[in-house]
């Protein structure tokens, strides 16, 4: 499946076209740095409260201690997942996800799909789930999760989240062994064109320059305003400091300068900031837990 | 007679939840039927990732007929007490009978029961097995889920097929409606499968590519692998797990051989095993000559437009990254050496209160070096330090941290690339053996010593600081420590005392900055009881402590041996004996000696002389004259016993000799009293020799011989006699008695 596979960006669009068909809103990439699409607003905080909620965005995650340096085939500090969130979890999802495959190129008579068990689990968002990795051919293309608490919150009623790899599945359906030989936009840019040097510079950056001193002081700011926001009853901004924390901590982990031993306290300051943002977020909606 | 299928369509379940959920669905429907006092002739249960299947074969079509009776309150009873018995059996007043009870007129209700249909009784068992069946994780979905009281199952519950002999049960669960359809293989069979019933269930399901039978599927993969591997000319490496795991994950399994490049073959083939295995449920394989070979076995869930080429071409690149990877981390690791490795422990918290790794392998090397040194471990000091300091090095390198399960075994690894002394690339390796029951006992002495030291010092910093096991709650793994301790010490034949041993690893945890402090807040509170009888220093208390955990861990270790829990505190009890070797060696005998009838009646006249002692309070400052006990001392429990302390024989039967007692007595002895007397003369220093030379076989030998005089001394001698003189002597003789046999072993903490 090479030949005529899809290049990475008419992946995307095959995707947006194939969700937007079954009734989501397409989103935009949320404009802050964070390690998951799970982060983005419109799945976090949607995931709470009764009202049905279905859209699909791609969002560029951040992993500073995966960089490396340009060097690693499968392995980057910025990468993108596309995710999808449906509420409730429609009896038909897995079908609906299957078919999203075929509609990118899979053949599910040629390959091997399957649905490994994966409980899912983020101490930082207070947030656990059930269901599976999928399998292509050995390779996990996909985690699919059914929402069952968000920020310590039951999720009533339950959301099915769908996160593809995208790279991933890209390397897979185009048959390359490098991420950074994926065809881009199937007329001549590859994926390194447009991506390699930003790996070497922010591998550079994570690793070694990014100044701890304003590191740690962009983590006790993050702290203070979401706390401010919170005392003022203001749920979203709040969260955007959660989320800002959270990448911040994971810049500090990059730069060594976490102990073990503390690295246990920043994950619950961020999962405090997490869950009050979510129980102010429920408050400000009028939901009972 | 009737049969019944039941099949519950799933989302995937989770591979290694199936084979509890088949065991759970045959007993809650066994249980279900009970209640209902139905049995089915045969019961037989299925899965595959999507569904759980039983059938029920030869099932009545209703229960028996059942006629109950309930007595109720007199028939002149008040009238709210009349009502409330009404209710309770729901009858109408003019249902009652009225029987005569003890001359009183009473109530009773006759409630007859028809059978009931088979399908009525199953119509409410199957929506109650879904509802109260144990998955260990279960989860809420779907528009239902608004409310957390929805049904929970293990993945989303699609359908349920209920079929008593052909018929549909009408039931249903959260709006899922019982019928007789499913769905055949997610991609070989498009729409619905209908059934018939229980004979043409798995048939059915096989046209639609779904082989029901999990056993099936597992020997389809058994075989099918162990042919793949042999059409190229390779040997399966059998994994009756993996074997398992993969038919929980197939309902069409097809096993396919692929390869890899022989480069990575050399990265340890632990490692390629492990990545194979753990992260991509493959099976490996072995050439002709027993070494690793660079294919493996996929599963896969479909029979491929293309024979699985792709599969097999998908597979193989994601392994090549797997072991890429691997191989990135196998030579980046061995960038450093291990000694440069471990500085990065410094900065790893072995414990909060307990400090880093580093401290921790400080401890270990010097306790390791100790154990050789003083000869209880016969290794070189200077390797067992050696290889304690860099035991733990591996634990911050990159094939460590991506698979933990890989340690010690990679540091033994590094350490034999580095050239070090392969006593040490032993020791690093090994040095967490044994692990749990059946795990090897490291035998290499210099890995001994690392062994057991690394136990002993965890054993002393967690009790330092009070963090000791309490129920089925053991984090720090305690329990296993000490057992792997006990192992190592007898499958070795290490000669120590515990006690030494012990305080030799307390010792260095005192230095603990943590431990100090609660040392000296021990130490206040201890002052403030100033006076009391027995002052012992913290660390005096940690040990004695320790000791005690060891000797109970021995017991419970000991008694899936057969060996008898209240034998080892006989022996213990003795306080002089803490060579668990010696220790356990005196426990055989004594368990060998009480179970034989001589052992048995020599225990029954113990007990008895005991009791008479105990009765009288006999304190040994009225002992008579001459006899071993009379030193002035309190000889109750042997410890004391001038005897036992005596370490020459020679010297042992001189004081023998010396006690020899009868011309001391005032009066003339009765024969039986003189024959016990005579009897202890020959036992005592025959038990002391044979004790000294550790045959307790011969120390119970010696003491049986006074089984017969001790009869006859009970027989034919009063104790109490009026004279006052005589009465002491005997009590005097039965305490000599009681101190002989004291000197195997405290028979007072003997059951029975």
């Amino acid at each position: 499946m090479t030949e005529h596979s899809l290049s990475f960006q008419d992946m995307i669009l095959t995707l947006h076209s194939f969700w937007s068909r079954h009734g989501c809103l397409i989103l935009q990439p949320y404009d802050m740095p964070m390690g998951a699409g799970t982060f983005h607003t419109a799945t976090t905080l949607r995931a709470l409260g009764p009202d049905p909620w279905n859209a699909a965005f791609v969002q560029p995650c951040r992993r500073p201690t995966d960089g490396r340096y340009g060097e690693n085939p499968n392995r980057l500090q910025h990468y993108y997942q596309y995710q999808v969130i449906l509420k409730p979890s429609p009896g038909d999802i897995q079908q609906l996800y299957l078919d999203s495959l075929t509609a990118i190129g899979v053949d599910p008579l040629l390959h091997d799909i399957r649905f490994v068990e994966d409980d899912w689990e983020s101490p930082t968002l207070g947030a656990w789930g059930l269901g599976w990795e999928v399998w292509c051919d050995g390779m996990e293309v996909t985690q699919f999760t059914y929402f069952q608490q968000m920020g310590g919150f039951d999720c009533k009623p339950v959301a099915g989240e769908l996160t593809y790899g995208l790279e991933r599945l890209a390397m897979y359906i185009q048959g390359k062994d490098s991420v950074y030989d994926l065809d881009f936009n199937g007329n001549g840019v590859t994926y390194g064109d447009v991506f390699l040097e930003n790996e070497k510079q922010m591998s550079a950056w994570n690793f070694e320059v990014a100044n701890t001193e304003s590191l740690f002081d962009a983590f006790r700011k993050a702290v203070a305003e979401c706390e401010n926001c919170l005392d003022n009853k203001l749920p979203i901004p709040a969260y955007e400091q959660a989320i800002q924390a959270s990448h911040v901590f994971n810049l500090l982990q990059a730069r060594g300068v976490i102990s073990v031993a503390e690295r246990q306290a920043y994950m619950g300051r961020v999962r405090d900031l997490a869950k009050g943002s979510c129980q102010a977020w429920m408050e400000k909606n009028g939901w009972a837990a | 007679m009737t049969d019944f299928l039941l099949e519950l369509l799933s989302e995937e379940i989770p591979a290694r939840m199936q084979g509890k959920a088949r065991a759970d669905l045959e007993k809650l429907f066994a249980d279900q039927l009970a209640a209902a006092g139905l049995k089915a002739q045969s019961l037989q249960t299925w899965s595959t990732p999507r569904r759980l299947a039983l059938i029920a074969r030869g099932l009545p079509e209703t229960t028996e007929a059942v006629s109950e009776e309930l007595k109720g309150p007199p028939a002149d009873a008040p009238d709210a007490a009349v009502d409330g018995f009404l209710r309770k059996a729901g009858l109408t007043r003019d249902a009652l009978e009225t029987r005569d009870v003890k001359g009183r007129a009473t109530l009773f209700a006759v409630i007859n029961k028809p059978g009931r249909a088979t399908a009525d009784v199953l119509a409410d068992a199957i929506p109650a097995i879904i509802r109260a069946f144990p998955w260990p994780k279960s989860m809420r979905w779907g528009h239902a889920s608004q409310t957390t009281e929805s049904l929970r199952w293990v993945r989303p519950l699609q359908g349920i097929i209920a079929l008593l002999g052909g018929y549909v049960v009408p039931c249903e669960v959260d709006g899922l409606v019982a019928g007789n359809t499913t769905v055949g293989h997610r991609f070989h069979h498009k729409g619905a499968v209908t059934i018939s019933g229980v004979e043409d269930y798995a048939s059915t399901l096989r046209a639609a590519h779904v082989i029901v039978d999990h056993d099936e599927r597992a020997s389809i993969i058994r075989d099918g692998a162990a042919q793949a591997a042999s059409d190229a000319g390779f040997v399966l490496v059998e994994d009756e797990g993996l074997v398992v795991e993969n038919a929980g994950l197939t309902e069409w399994p097809v096993p396919l051989l692929g390869r890899y490049d022989p480069a990575f073959l050399e990265v340890p083939p632990e490692v390629i095993q492990l990545t194979t295995r753990i992260n991509q449920k493959y099976f490996v394989v072995r050439d002709a000559a027993g070494a690793l070979a660079p294919a493996f076995v996929c599963t896969a869930n479909i029979a491929a437009h293309d024979g699985g080429q792709a599969i097999v071409a998908g597979n193989e690149k994601v392994l090549a990254a797997r072991l890429s990877d691997a191989r990135f981390f196998w030579e980046l690791d061995q960038k450093k050496t291990l000694e440069q490795h471990s500085e990065k422990l410094k900065a790893i918290i072995f414990h909060e209160k307990l400090g880093t790794v580093a401290d921790k392998v400080e401890r270990v090397a010097k306790l390791a070096r100790w154990l050789c040194e003083e000869g209880i471990v016969k290794g070189d000091p200077a390797l067992a330090e050696q290889a304690a300091r860099l035991c733990k090095a591996d634990l911050v390198t990159e094939m460590v941290g991506e698979f933990p399960e890989l340690q010690g075994l990679m540091g033994g690894y590094y350490a034999a690339k580095e050239g070090l002394h392969p006593q040490v690339a032993a020791a690093i390796r090994d040095h967490y053996k044994p692990v749990g029951q059946g795990d090897d006992v490291p035998t290499a002495p210099v890995t001994v010593a690392v062994s057991l030291a690394d136990k002993l010092d965890s054993l002393a910093c967690f009790f330092s600081i009070s963090e000791l096991p309490t129920g089925s709650k053991d984090p720090f793994a305690l329990r296993r420590s000490a057992i792997a301790v006990s192992n190592l010490i007898f499958s070795n034949h290490l000669r120590c005392s515990v006690h030494s041993m012990i305080a030799a690893a307390v010792a260095p945890a005192m230095k603990i900055p943590a431990v100090s402090i609660l040392a000296q807040e021990f130490e206040a509170s201890a002052s403030q009881f100033a006076g009391r009888p027995i002052a012992m220093t913290f660390d005096q208390n940690v040990a004695v402590t320790l000791v005690g955990f060891f000797i109970d861990r021995l017991k419970v270790q000991q008694r899936e041996a057969g060996v008898r829990h209240d034998l080892i505190d006989a022996v213990f009890a003795l306080g002089g004996e803490d060579d668990l070797v010696r220790l356990l060696a005196r426990v055989h005998a004594l368990q060998a000696f009480v179970e034989t009838g001589e052992g048995g009646n020599l225990l029954a006249g113990y007990k008895r002389a005991a009791n008479i002692l105990k009765k009288e309070d006999w304190g040994s400052a009225n002992a008579p004259t001459g006899a071993p006990e009379t030193g002035g001392g309190i000889a109750q429990t042997g410890e004391e016993d001038p005897l036992s302390m005596v370490e020459d024989p020679a010297v042992a039967q001189a004081v023998a000799e010396m006690a020899q007692p009868g011309s001391g007595l005032p009066y003339d002895p009765e024969p039986a009293e003189l024959a016990l007397i005579e009897a202890l003369d020959k036992a005592e220093p025959l038990a002391a020799l044979a004790i000294h030379g550790e045959d307790f076989e011969g120390a119970m030998a010696a003491l049986a011989v006074l089984r017969a005089p001790i009869d006859a001394f009970f027989d034919d001698v009063t104790v109490n006699d009026a004279d006052p003189a005589k009465r002491a002597a005997r009590l005097g003789l039965l305490a000599r008695f009681r101190a002989a046999v004291h000197r195997v072993a405290d028979f007072s903490k003997i059951e029975g």
